[in-house]
């Protein structure tokens, strides 16, 4: 019966290991010849996986009634909050690949599998109760992710990308892991719970501080906050296009939901211990995201030095440490999912005559000219990324730094919102390409019907028409954070 | 009250015809864009016919809950009519200035400044924080690509000058409005306006509108960014940055900083006529030594914006009556200048002064308005930029008669800068062969000259007409600052009933200590 309940609760990994092992077999009996059938089922499976979790979002699923297998794991509102996002950034990736894929000769059979497993560790990531399921969940997703960023063979960059995210991942696990170790070390506890008892409200022993520090770092290179930012402008640009795509959503959410959930949770007893870690990593993430950005060329690696800007604005919310705090990140979270499909799919759908890929910034002058509804799109995710009203990007930070005034960090909210402006000024060197400069008239690729409704759907997302959505946007991410607080 | 939502109408027309026009071609672009501003101008016309004077302080109100945190709520009182009024009025203008001279990618400059209506009356209307705050902000990349796309030759140094230095003031602001709503418990500005905030709150609240309300304004020294970006932007750019956007630092000031923050406003009111002092002497010289037009109008607008915030600062009716009037003066006198400007630069495509000369000659219609907004300019007595300069300055001179006489200063540069300007375009001989060939007014230059110079001599003859509908606002205004008041170096009239005053103020003062 217990068992019965644990299952069920787990249905979406169930589907998707079980479908991603039959799939696994089809493409081992008929190889690559079925790599797009295959990258059609997981979208089908992804997108059923994303409808499973609707119900406890909406229902606002908390508390023991929640817990499988014994409290390792638990499907409530928070985790179905980050896995539709999850499933979302996944699907996307695997619609728009293809097309990027075939013209490398590259369109394996493997890539919709490894998305898929990749997809199954994030799912268990934002789901884990305990230590050790994190940790399963963070490699099951790290080792597909290595293997993503080299997955164009060929390609040096595609290459070097895959060794580097591997060699800095690998590092990272380990860190995550020692600190994991001493945290059970000196809580004897893996479950969070139990660790959260542990620890108590007093001080805390120096071991266990460290085990903090430990598991912090490790998870701060997950999500590529500074300073342990080092591999994400590499391996942005280096591996494909729709892989960064993958890299700058899914996994982002899994990590800060992670992040979100060990802080809350495991060490919620012990705000203080965490809190100055995350203001000064939300504050150089803001400052190094914003300057790194400015001398870029290639617009994945700009799009990279915007991620860590990005992820510094997302973790004042979690600086917070108050549920409204948590909701805001989680708002802002899902309009930087939004914000990272448009602009890569964007990226995707720039191809110069030759059908190859367009990256360099300077290649893009006079994109309005050319191609006027592109550069509408792509000026408006860079607008959006820099926060500008009406584009929707505003709301998210609104709502950050709104939870960061009421939790009484109006010094923090004051020199984050003031750093923002240094972003501002490599989002409107984008716009100032595209828009000022004489056309270059690099861009000429078509493109297929995919990424023009992708594209266009986002781009609706991120006009002022979104902002009809904040109160059920709030509504759902209310649900999910008020799951992480009263666990 | 509820009923027609009017304010929404005449948000939503401009946003419709930007769309339209977009992918029109030019023919078609510029009907639309001038049906759709007529329009607005039209409602605009309705909206002041219907506004009761001495009626509800807000009328028109509408509102519904669109979205989490803040609402859609809309309403005016008679300070934000005169200034959604000055904004339709000079709309339909704008179009006609670019009716010829905008060739290249005209749908996306029609748009773009249809969207800028649509902000500035949004502005002006909204009654929600947060709703103020997006049409404030989203103002800027309207214009950012106006200046950028359609600007002279150093258009692209300019907009990024006007977007950075015009955000990173707004972003301080935002901060402080998420600390109001926070200690007020609403976000609605009607009720803002009359909520006490602790005073030593006050003072960080008051910087931080200050940050991004004196950028906007501009005030020295932080005004560089607005002769960059005058000089740049296309004529029809240059009447809307001077006739409305600049308006908006005013229009903060009134809004927020003074109604909201009355302690700390008397607390930093020497701070603000120091720099308008500055300002006032410093660009008035630095306009005299111009070679180019839209420069020295650019500096003297900087210098009339001053005497706006001396009005504003000086706690009586007058100088908040004053205010209002030099804003709306000089939206109508700017603009007019600079569409002078433009019908020259049309011409002969330069704006170097040395390459005028003698137009009185060749064009004697355009000499005679160009002369009516130089004088307006000037603040002649029976035109508009008079009535307003005599009463700021007259509402300042109770509280300092120091700051008077140094601002005062500014109205004989400014004589000086404009006639001198005016001489060297106008009279004299013809000494540029090409200048001396140019046309007079058309038939389009005309009637956008025509109802500028209407409204102008109107303002300066009878402007009761303009001062009724935000009378009884003003009035509200002052006896809210009555109590943090600065004591005047000037007023006899007070010193002759020193005691009974000096002891409702030290109560007031204990009233704000117990907060």
């Amino acid at each position: 019966m217990d068992l019965l309940h644990s299952l069920q609760l787990t249905l979406a990994e169930e589907l998707i290991s079980v479908s991603g092992l039959i799939l696994l077999l089809v493409a081992a009996w008929s190889g690559d010849k079925a790599a797009r059938l295959i990258s059609i089922a997981s979208v089908a499976v992804l997108v059923a996986c994303a409808a499973l979790a609707v119900p406890a979002l909406a229902g606002a699923a908390a508390g023991p009634d929640t817990y499988a297998f014994g409290a390792q794991y638990k499907a409530d509102a928070f985790s179905a909050f980050g896995k539709i996002l999850i499933y979302l950034g996944a699907a996307v990736t695997l619609i728009v690949a293809p097309a990027f894929l075939d013209r490398f000769n590259a369109m394996r059979a493997e890539f919709p599998l490894l998305v898929l497993f990749a997809a199954l560790g994030m799912g268990i990531m934002v789901s884990a109760g305990d230590l050790l399921a994190l940790y399963i969940g963070l490699e099951l997703n790290s080792l597909a992710a290595y293997v993503l960023a080299a997955f164009l063979r060929t390609d040096d960059r595609s290459a070097e990308a895959g060794l580097k995210y591997f060699v800095l991942g690998s590092l990272a696990s380990g860190i995550l892991l020692y600190g994991i170790s001493l945290t059970y070390g000196f809580s004897g506890h893996t479950d969070f719970a139990g660790i959260r008892a542990a620890l108590g409200a007093g001080v805390m022993s120096t071991g266990a501080t460290f085990g903090l520090v430990f598991v912090l770092a490790g998870l701060a290179f997950k999500i590529s906050a500074a300073p342990f930012h080092m591999w994400t402008p590499d391996v942005y640009e280096g591996a494909p296009t729709p892989v960064t795509t993958f890299f700058a959503t899914a996994p982002k959410v899994a990590a800060l939901g992670l992040l979100m959930r060990v802080s809350i949770e495991a060490f919620g007893s012990q705000p203080g211990a965490w809190q100055q870690i995350v203001i000064f990593a939300a504050l150089l993430s803001i400052v190094i995201g914003a300057l790194g950005a400015i001398g870029q060329d290639n617009i994945k690696r700009l799009m990279a030095y915007s991620s860590i800007n990005n992820v510094g604005f997302m973790l004042i919310g979690l600086a917070c440490g108050t549920q409204a705090g948590v909701s805001a990140m989680l708002v802002y979270l899902a309009i930087y999912v939004v914000m990272s499909i448009a602009g890569f799919v964007a990226i995707l759908m720039l191809r110069d005559a030759d059908d190859r890929p367009v990256e360099s910034i300077a290649d893009l002058s006079g994109l309005s000219k050319t191609r006027p509804g592109l550069a509408v799109a792509l000026a408006a995710v860079m607008f959006s990324l820099a926060g500008i009203p009406p584009l929707f990007g505003f709301w998210g930070k609104f709502v950050v730094f709104q939870a960061a005034v009421q939790a009484n960090l109006v010094a923090l909210a004051a020199i984050g919102i003031a750093a923002s402006v240094i972003g501002a000024f490599y989002y409107l060197k984008v716009v100032k390409v595209m828009y000022f400069d004489d056309a270059a008239d690099k861009v000429h690729g078509r493109n297929d019907l995919a990424h023009t409704v992708l594209l266009v759907a986002a781009s609706i997302f991120l006009s002022p028409l979104g902002y009809l959505l904040t109160n059920w946007l709030h509504l759902l991410a209310g649900n999910a954070a008020s799951a992480l607080f009263h666990a | 009250m509820s009923g027609f939502p009017i304010l929404s109408l005449m948000l939503l027309v401009p946003l419709v015809g930007a769309v339209a026009v977009l992918k029109a071609g030019r023919e078609q672009a510029r009907m639309i864009a001038l049906v759709a501003t007529l329009i607005d101008a039209v409602l605009g016309a309705m909206l002041w016919a219907k506004f009761d004077i001495g009626g509800a302080q807000w009328q028109f109100t509408e509102r519904a809950a669109l979205f989490a945190g803040f609402e859609w709520k809309l309403g005016i009182d008679g300070i934000a009519l005169l200034l959604i009024a000055l904004t339709v009025f000079l709309m339909p203008i704008c179009i006609g200035a670019s009716w010829n001279s905008i060739e290249k990618r005209a749908g996306e400059y029609y748009a773009a400044f249809l969207l800028m209506e649509t902000l500035m009356i949004g502005v002006f209307a909204a009654q929600d924080l947060f709703l103020f705050y997006i049409m404030f902000e989203a103002g800027l990349i309207p214009m950012y690509l106006i200046i950028g796309i359609w600007g002279g030759a150093d258009r692209i140094y300019a907009s990024y000058k006007f977007f950075l230095y015009t955000l990173f003031g707004s972003v301080l602001m935002l901060i402080a409005m998420f600390w109001m709503a926070n200690a007020a418990g609403t976000t609605d500005i009607p009720t803002l306006m009359q909520y006490n905030f602790p005073v030593h709150a006050q003072t960080w609240l008051w910087l931080a509108f200050f940050a991004s309300f004196a950028v906007k304004m501009p005030m020295w020294p932080v005004h560089t960014w607005l002769p960059d970006a005058h000089v740049q932007a296309p004529t029809a750019g240059s009447v809307i940055l001077a006739g409305v956007l600049l308006k908006m630092g005013g229009y903060g000031f009134i809004r927020f900083s003074l109604p909201m923050f009355p302690e700390a406003s008397a607390q930093f009111a020497p701070l603000v006529w120091g720099l308008s002092m500055a300002a006032v002497v410093i660009t008035s010289l630095i306009a005299l030594v111009q070679h180019d037009i839209k420069k020295l109008i650019a500096y003297s607008s900087v210098a009339h914006m001053a005497i706006v915030t001396i009005g504003l600062f000086a706690f009586n009716q007058q100088g908040l009556e004053g205010s209002m009037l030099i804003m709306l003066s000089h939206g109508l006198v700017a603009g007019a200048l600079f569409l002078a400007v433009g019908v020259i630069y049309d011409r002969l495509h330069t704006r170097e002064i040395d390459r005028y000369g003698g137009l009185a000659i060749n064009m004697p219609y355009y000499a005679l308005f160009f002369l009516l907004f130089t004088m307006a300019s000037i603040g002649l007595p029976g035109t508009s930029g008079f009535v307003g300069e005599f009463l700021s300055l007259m509402g300042v001179y109770q509280m300092s008669s120091w700051v008077a006489l140094v601002c005062t200063t500014g109205i004989i540069l400014g004589a000086a800068y404009m006639l001198y300007l005016y001489r060297r375009v106008v009279f004299g001989v013809q000494k540029n062969e090409d200048a001396a060939a140019m046309p007079d007014l058309d038939g389009r230059e005309w009637a956008m000259m025509v109802p500028l110079a209407i409204v102008v001599l109107w303002m300066g003859v009878y402007p009761e007409t303009f001062l009724a509908p935000m009378r009884k606002d003003i009035a509200a205004l002052e006896a809210r600052l009555a109590p943090a008041s600065p004591k005047g170096d000037s007023d006899v009239k007070i010193a002759a009933v020193k005691p009974a005053a000096e002891g409702s103020h030290a109560e007031m003062a204990h009233e704000g200590e117990a907060h």
